[in-house]
């Protein structure tokens, strides 16, 4: 099934929102990497050049994904995933250290990070399992072995180190919760979350009145039919404080330094401004230095290749993590704005598509796929516009990086290849 | 719930991403981010300062080079060390000091390795200074003056401080800009405006090209010079007059409000707060809380006017009718205020206004004073005409001339004394003392002056000022230029005048007649006190006096306040007519009375109070 009938039946929104994200994003990766004594854009020595040869690269993987038969990737999900663990293992062995992180295989011509390339993997796997006829979310036993798909990988990741790629994974959580996971899980981590960032900013004790608060305006407002749980509400209170008074204890004598600094940066907790204007510019330098980038391009920027701070190369990452900054220097409010925009229809389009596929695995599948990339687009902009602690992870079709863009790539296509394929589900 | 939780997310994440990024680019974003962005440097082309001359064209500030050696400690590459400290003239360990700490500040930036090299230096250093990597001498220009006076007037200029850098934008840190006198009131236009280039860098500071192309860069505009109205010979002789003596001096050419002379004293030479030494010699100067050479007395000093201030009752009671020339006092040695007795050195006798003016008698003044409150049907509107007379003499506010500091000085009135005394608790006699200058008003030396050349212009003056041409064309302000009418009526001058001239015939100041030329004067001898440990004690009589000469063409009016030189016509008179003499003729014809007030001082009056024992106050000894 490859030819006019695939082209009619793919979805060209998304198409055009992904081409429209990589081009932006490589316009962007020129501008932040462009050197003075300047050659052609395709000069692969260059990092704009390697960049535009990894485009190149992805939409010819493009053609190979739309060209596969839609079934195999329900097929060889269980294969990809145990392959791709395999990979992760030989890390540990095998593996190419670049800043500090052994996440790398030197293919000689390039590097290869197979964590990217779990993602995708790790997303089939799991909505094959969720979509085997014998499983049922509903069960504790079931509920395990999901989270164990997730986890492995999880696990292999962290000790790279690199706990950004591995946090990514977490976000496949969602798809158990739309498959039927309860939400109170959801509702237990925000919860849990809350406490602990009120309990470091005010303290238990204010974190304790304003939950007490809290529950008495539930209390007031509830319905007249409702009948008050008064003894699992006091051990919930009772266990708020207590997980309350351990955040304490883990902040102090569990995190390190540079932990706790990130902390006080994030929340503001460094009551002396001279000493948060030091953490600022010591442990918050990166995310000082694309504040300012961002803020210095006002409501329509600097211009293309006009950011003196991006040419200055001031903020560090600039490329890869932090790439973000450059649209907002060199294009202002209106770049920035237009980019959200972009990433915000993307995943709002991809919602769509994963809401209206008649098999159970392509849903799933698509919702691992808007995990994965939601994940990383709320982290990396979150981070570079500084509401977000500094956590390494690329934004999807706009970092540089070769092993990125194939993942995300393979992520997204074979997402639409199955979606094409819905009608055919049949056969 | 389950198919839209993600959707809502996604959302959210959206407008809470919007709406950083809007108050990161839209709310904290500046305008004004050229000079701001670390990423771009400016570089500076500085303009040279405008030049001030005097009223006739003589030089008064110039500007000299001065030579700093400049070091790039990334830069040096090993030296003779003993060779180039030999050519720098400082010790080796001090060079080594000065290196390790610009490369502290910078290994990249340029820091200051030894300051304002003299010339001696610059011309042995600057042949061989190629020999030296790291190593270069930056030009900078340095205030040079071609007088020792007039240091009050001129002021000086110094670095920039916080201060200045949060209210005025212009300035950068280092800058340097007028801080007192001539040198901070017409800053702008002496500054000039300078040049900037903005440079590309990256962020180890390396500049990698010109910003924008250069499209952005601005060409340095000259500083102008101007001319102030001094006459740089009279401001000299004035300020030798007043070695050893403190007080001030203003003179003004009635015609035009020009201030001819504004002399302190102590003074200091104004090149003292340039180059190497400057910080040294300025906590000197400043540190001096006895003499206080850098307080200028002739605008900031605000004593009581003493009998001088006779001259505007006696006006004041002619304008309101109260007086005739001709109307007469008897002086019994003094007056009475109830049953107390006020003295009078007059020596008594029927006294009328010129002889009143002349023999400077204190019933005669006290009992006009009594008239013009006895007119009225209360206390509280007499003192409001009067003070509305005074007034428009410019006393008792800011008279509005271009120097940056100045006093009120100060006239009562009724709500002062409401204050002082509670309401309807006071009266005239509370406030005689006025009538003979004493008491609660007092006015700066300066405000003495123009009230002098309003007197002389028989009924208005121009607000003194000191600015004349700027960039060589005629300055034209409409504050200086235009006329301030008093409110007495001009044929009332004619006789206080009379009076003021026959003090130099017949009166008080009989013996300081310049040959040649009528001047009409007026001695004081202001009453004060100070606290010794606490207790308030009388020193020696300030000495006051006004004049103003030629009495039917004044050229020049002038001010004279000597701290406790006694009576008015001893130091006060004598250096008034020496300036009048002086200014009026060129060169000074009684060289003995010169003489005498060149070499005297008071020393031996500002030493008393500071002895710690009993001592006189008055003595005749001259």
């Amino acid at each position: 099934m490859f030819g006019k009938q695939l082209l009619r039946r793919i979805d060209w929104v998304t198409i055009f929102l992904f081409l429209l994200l990589v081009t932006i994003g490589w316009v962007n990766i020129y501008s932040a990497t462009l050197t003075e004594n300047t050659g052609s854009i395709l000069d692969f020595s260059q990092l704009y050049g390697k960049q535009l040869f990894f485009i190149g690269v992805s939409l010819v993987t493009v053609v190979i994904v739309l060209a596969l038969e839609a079934s195999l990737y329900e097929r060889f999900a269980s294969i990809l995933y145990i392959i791709m663990i395999g990979l992760l293992l030989g890390l540990f062995v095998f593996g190419k250290t670049i800043a500090g992180a052994t996440s790398w295989y030197d293919l000689g011509f390039f590097n290869l990070q197979p964590s990217e390339l779990a993602k995708f993997a790790t997303a089939l796997a799991l909505a094959k399992y969720l979509s085997d006829i014998q499983t049922d979310i509903k069960r504790r036993k079931d509920q395990f072995y999901a989270l164990l798909i997730i986890l492995i990988p999880m696990m292999l990741i962290v000790p790279q180190p690199d706990p950004g790629s591995a946090l990514v994974f977490a976000a496949l959580i969602f798809v158990l919760f739309r498959e039927g996971l309860p939400l109170a899980y959801l509702w237990i981590a925000l919860l849990l979350i809350v406490i602990f960032i009120t309990t470091l900013m005010y303290g238990t004790a204010w974190m304790a009145i304003g939950l007490a608060l809290l529950i008495t305006i539930f209390l007031l407002v509830k319905k007249a039919s409702f009948k008050v749980p008064t003894l699992p509400l006091i051990m919930f209170y009772v266990l708020a404080i207590g997980f309350s008074l351990s955040v304490n204890l883990v902040f102090n004598h569990v995190f390190e330094q540079r932990h706790r600094d990130r902390f006080s940066l994030w929340l503001r907790l460094e009551k002396d401004p001279a000493k948060l204007e030091q953490i600022r510019k010591t442990i918050g330098y990166n995310t000082y230095q694309s504040e300012k980038a961002i803020e210095s391009g006002g409501p329509w920027g600097k211009g293309f290749l006009e950011g003196t701070r991006t040419k200055g190369d001031f903020v560090p990452e600039q490329h890869t993590d932090y790439i973000f900054s450059t649209v907002g220097e060199e294009w202002g409010f209106m770049g920035t704005a237009i980019v959200v925009l972009l990433f915000t229809l993307l995943l709002l389009r991809l919602v769509y598509l994963a809401e209206r596929q008649k098999s159970d695995f392509s849903r799933m599948y698509g919702y691992g796929v808007i995990s994965i990339l939601l994940i990383h687009y709320f982290i990396n902009v979150g981070m570079v516009i500084g509401i977000l602690p500094t956590i390494g992870i690329p934004l999807p079709f706009f970092s540089y990086g070769g092993s990125g863009l194939l993942g995300f790539t393979i992520l997204l296509f074979i997402f639409i290849k199955l979606d094409a394929n819905r009608l055919n589900e049949w056969l | 719930m389950k198919k839209i939780l993600l959707s809502s997310i996604i959302v959210l994440i959206g407008v809470t991403f919007v709406l950083r990024l809007s108050y990161l680019q839209l709310f904290r974003f500046s305008p004004n981010q050229v000079l701001e962005d670390t990423a771009v440097k400016a570089i500076y082309d500085y303009p040279e300062r405008g030049y001030i001359y005097d009223r006739n064209g003589k030089l008064l500030v110039a500007n000299q080079p001065a030579y700093d050696v400049m070091v790039i400690p990334r830069e040096v590459k090993p030296l003779d060390t003993l060779e180039f400290c030999s050519l720098l003239g400082i010790e080796r360990d001090q060079f080594i000091k000065s290196l390790k700490k610009a490369r502290v500040y910078s290994p990249r930036l340029p820091s200051v390795l030894v300051p304002q090299l003299s010339k001696e230096d610059y011309a042995r250093l600057q042949e061989k200074m190629r020999k030296y990597e790291g190593f270069y001498i930056q030009k900078r220009s340095l205030r040079y003056y071609d007088t020792p006076s007039g240091a009050n007037v001129l002021g000086y200029i110094s670095e920039v401080n916080e201060d200045d850098l949060r209210k005025n934008p212009y300035y950068v840190q280092g800058e340097l800009t007028g801080r007192t006198g001539i040198e901070k009131q017409y800053e702008e236009i002496l500054r000039g405006r300078k040049g900037v280039k903005f440079i590309q860098k990256d962020r180890f500071n390396r500049d990698i090209g010109p910003y924008k192309n250069g499209t952005l860069d601005t060409l340095p505009e000259q500083g102008k010079e101007i001319h102030i109205s001094l006459d740089k010979e009279l401001q000299e002789y004035g300020e030798r007059l007043m070695v050893g003596k403190r007080g001030g001096i203003v003179a003004i050419e009635p015609g035009s409000g020009e201030i001819l002379t504004l002399i302190s004293g102590p003074t200091y030479d104004p090149a003292l707060l340039v180059g190497r030494e400057r910080s040294r010699n300025y906590s000197k100067l400043h540190y001096d809380t006895i003499s206080k050479p850098t307080w200028d007395r002739a605008i900031l000093a605000e004593p009581s006017p003493g009998s001088p201030f006779k001259t505007l009752n006696a006006l004041v009671a002619l304008q309101e009718g109260v007086i005739k020339p001709q109307t007469t006092f008897r002086c019994y040695n003094g007056f009475y205020v109830g049953n107390v007795k006020r003295g009078c050195h007059c020596g008594g006798g029927v006294r009328n206004l010129t002889s009143g003016i002349y023999e400077s008698c204190n019933a005669y003044f006290a009992g006009t004073f009594r008239k013009l409150y006895d007119k009225y049907p209360t206390t509280d509107e007499g003192m409001d005409v009067w003070e509305k007379h005074i007034k428009s003499f410019g006393l008792g506010n800011y008279l509005g001339y271009d120097l940056p500091t100045g006093r009120p000085g100060r006239i009562p009135s009724k709500e002062y004394y409401d204050r002082v005394y509670g309401d309807n608790r006071w009266s005239s006699t509370f406030i005689i003392s006025n009538s003979i200058g004493q008491g609660e008003v007092a006015a700066t030396p300066i405000q003495l002056a123009n009230m002098t050349a309003a007197i002389a212009n028989r009924g208005y003056f121009y607000t003194p000022h000191l600015i004349k041409k700027i960039a060589g064309e005629e300055a034209d302000i409409s504050n200086f230029s235009e006329r301030k009418y008093t409110t007495i009526d001009p044929q009332h001058f004619e006789p206080v005048i009379r009076g003021m001239a026959d003090v130099y015939t017949k009166g008080t100041a009989k013996w300081l007649q310049v040959p040649g030329i009528e001047i009409a004067g007026k001695t004081g001898t202001v009453e004060n006190y100070t606290r010794i440990n606490g207790v308030k004690t009388q020193l020696t009589d300030h000495s006051v006096f006004v004049a103003f000469a030629p009495v039917d063409n004044p050229k020049i009016a002038l001010a004279v306040y000597i701290e406790n030189g006694y009576y008015g016509a001893r130091y006060a008179g004598h250096i008034a007519s020496l300036l009048i003499e002086k200014y009026l003729k060129g060169e000074i014809t009684r060289k003995d009375l010169e003489k005498r007030m060149l070499e005297k001082t008071l020393e031996h009056e500002y030493a008393k109070p500071y002895s710690g024992e009993e001592f006189k106050i008055n003595e005749y000894v001259w």
